[in-house]
């Protein structure tokens, strides 16, 4: 483990979500639905000094592994964030985030006038465009702001 | 087309709009040809927001295939004011009908119902989303006088909120066109619409006047900019003003400028150009029923188990 990450406690079992884009930690927490009473040990680093980012966010969260989709919207507000499960403090697996071609059910559609906005049995679905996410249903884009619209 | 909904005309290639507006030429060539080709036959209106034109003309089109059409009515009157979900409504009128047309007030409405039924779905306007049957009318009408290819189109007025607009640029870009866009600066292509256009490498240009590309033009098509998109009645007021067209705008213009307008109009064009050999904006609504008759024709023909079950027409 290197000398940036211990600047935040190790875990004994869990995940360390490193290589965070600085600034999206607490985005982070949000798509996996953590706010503390949950019961989970988090630690957040913030703007970490980072070789290959500059600087960085890690996120390290206790007894807790992601889901297929939360790792795919993580994978759109951090691109090059790396997931390292944990047990017994040793990293036993470690992946990069891979952008999904698109998310369903995880993302609200900003468009008050999209019909995924209205009274219907209806998952959202967005797909994955360059720089961003597009609803399936009204084609609005998503840049800048996906973690604002987050639902998981 | 080998499709069973038309839902946007970003669906569309080239190979697909031709197909149905040799066909739509055919109709209008000889439309006693398709008098019966699908008697029996049943569309459903499904109209969740006022439209007299677009009923009107689907209606038409289809008696003149020899269809049947019903209609759900106003929606005041209907289940939707009960809460039903579209996604209900459909699913019922599914089993009334052979195809159906919506228009509603959501964008994607048409997307969502094509997802939950599977009898033909066309598209007949989502909110401020799209309108592919009213491109294909639009695309027959300038084929007609100019042909799809080198053609350079002025679109303008309510670029963000028209959804006339967003189809007919998404389909120009099969063709080799070039497509000025002129708006004011608050009403200009969205940017789901810019990104498209985009992503095709379509050659568009955005305006806020059409004085300086007028005369380069061989069609302007003009949509209304609609009052209640302003908070400020004023500012609306200011802003029409400078998007209205008359015969002496016009002077400027090549002798061949086709004029559109996906009607209804209010002021943004004047009566005067009526008289001019530039009107065509009542030919082209016109051209509604066999562009129709032809997108009907094609649907039902495709959604037939064995490909035609329509009555033989020599073409």
């Amino acid at each position: 483990m290197s000398e940036h990450e211990l600047r935040v406690s190790k875990i004994r079992d869990g995940t360390v979500i490193d290589h965070v884009e600085a600034g999206q930690a607490l985005n982070v927490l949000a798509i996996l639905g953590i706010d503390g009473s949950e019961g989970f040990g988090v630690s957040v680093g913030m703007n970490v000094p980072s070789d290959r980012l500059g600087r960085k966010d890690i996120v390290k969260v206790e007894d807790r592994e992601l889901s297929q989709s939360e790792v795919d919207v993580l994978s759109l507000i951090a691109p090059e964030a790396t997931i390292n499960i944990v047990r017994d403090f040793e990293v036993v697996e470690k992946n990069r985030v891979t952008r999904p071609d698109g998310v369903t059910g995880v993302l609200s559609c900003p468009n008050r006038n999209c019909i995924t906005n209205a009274d219907e049995p209806i998952e959202t679905r967005f797909d994955v465009v360059a720089d961003g996410v597009r609803c399936d249903y009204c084609a609005t884009i998503l840049r800048a702001d996906i973690a604002e619209h987050i639902d998981v | 087309m080998r499709q069973d909904h038309l839902i946007t005309a970003t669906q569309l290639s080239r190979d697909d709009i031709e197909a149905v507006l040799d066909r739509a030429r055919a109709v209008a060539d000889d439309p006693a040809a398709y008098a019966d080709r699908h008697a029996g036959r049943v569309l459903a209106l499904c109209f969740f927001e006022p439209s007299t034109r677009t009923r009107m003309s689907f209606d038409s089109a289809a008696k003149r295939l020899g269809m049947n059409t019903i209609d759900m009515g106003d929606v005041d009157s209907s289940s939707v004011s009960k809460g039903e979900s579209l996604s209900d409504t459909v699913r019922v009128i599914e089993g009334y009908a052979d195809a159906l047309v919506l228009r509603h007030p959501s964008e994607g409405a048409a997307t969502l119902a094509g997802e939950r039924v599977d009898v033909p779905v066309v598209n007949a306007g989502d909110g401020a989303g799209q309108h592919p049957s009213q491109t294909l009318l639009d695309l027959h009408t300038i084929r007609e006088d100019h042909g799809l290819d080198d053609l350079t189109i002025g679109i303008m007025g309510d670029l963000k909120y028209g959804r006339t607009v967003h189809s007919l640029a998404a389909a120009l870009t099969e063709f080799d066109a070039n497509q000025h866009f002129i708006s004011p600066e608050s009403l200009r292509l969205p940017r789901s619409v810019r990104f498209d256009l985009h992503e095709t490498g379509a050659q568009i240009r955005e305006h806020e006047e059409l004085e300086p590309v007028l005369d380069e033009l061989d069609v302007l098509y003009v949509t209304r900019i609609q009052k209640e998109r302003f908070p400020d009645e004023n500012e609306y007021h200011r802003v029409a003003g400078e998007y209205r067209i008359d015969a002496e705008t016009l002077d400027s213009a090549a002798d061949d400028l086709t004029v559109m307008h996906p009607l209804p109009r209010v002021d943004e064009i004047a009566p005067d150009v009526d008289e001019t050999d530039h009107a065509r904006y009542f030919e082209q609504a016109h051209n509604g029923i066999p562009v129709r008759m032809a997108l009907l024709d094609t649907l039902l023909e495709n959604a037939s188990p064995d490909g035609d079950e329509g009555t033989e027409v020599d073409r």
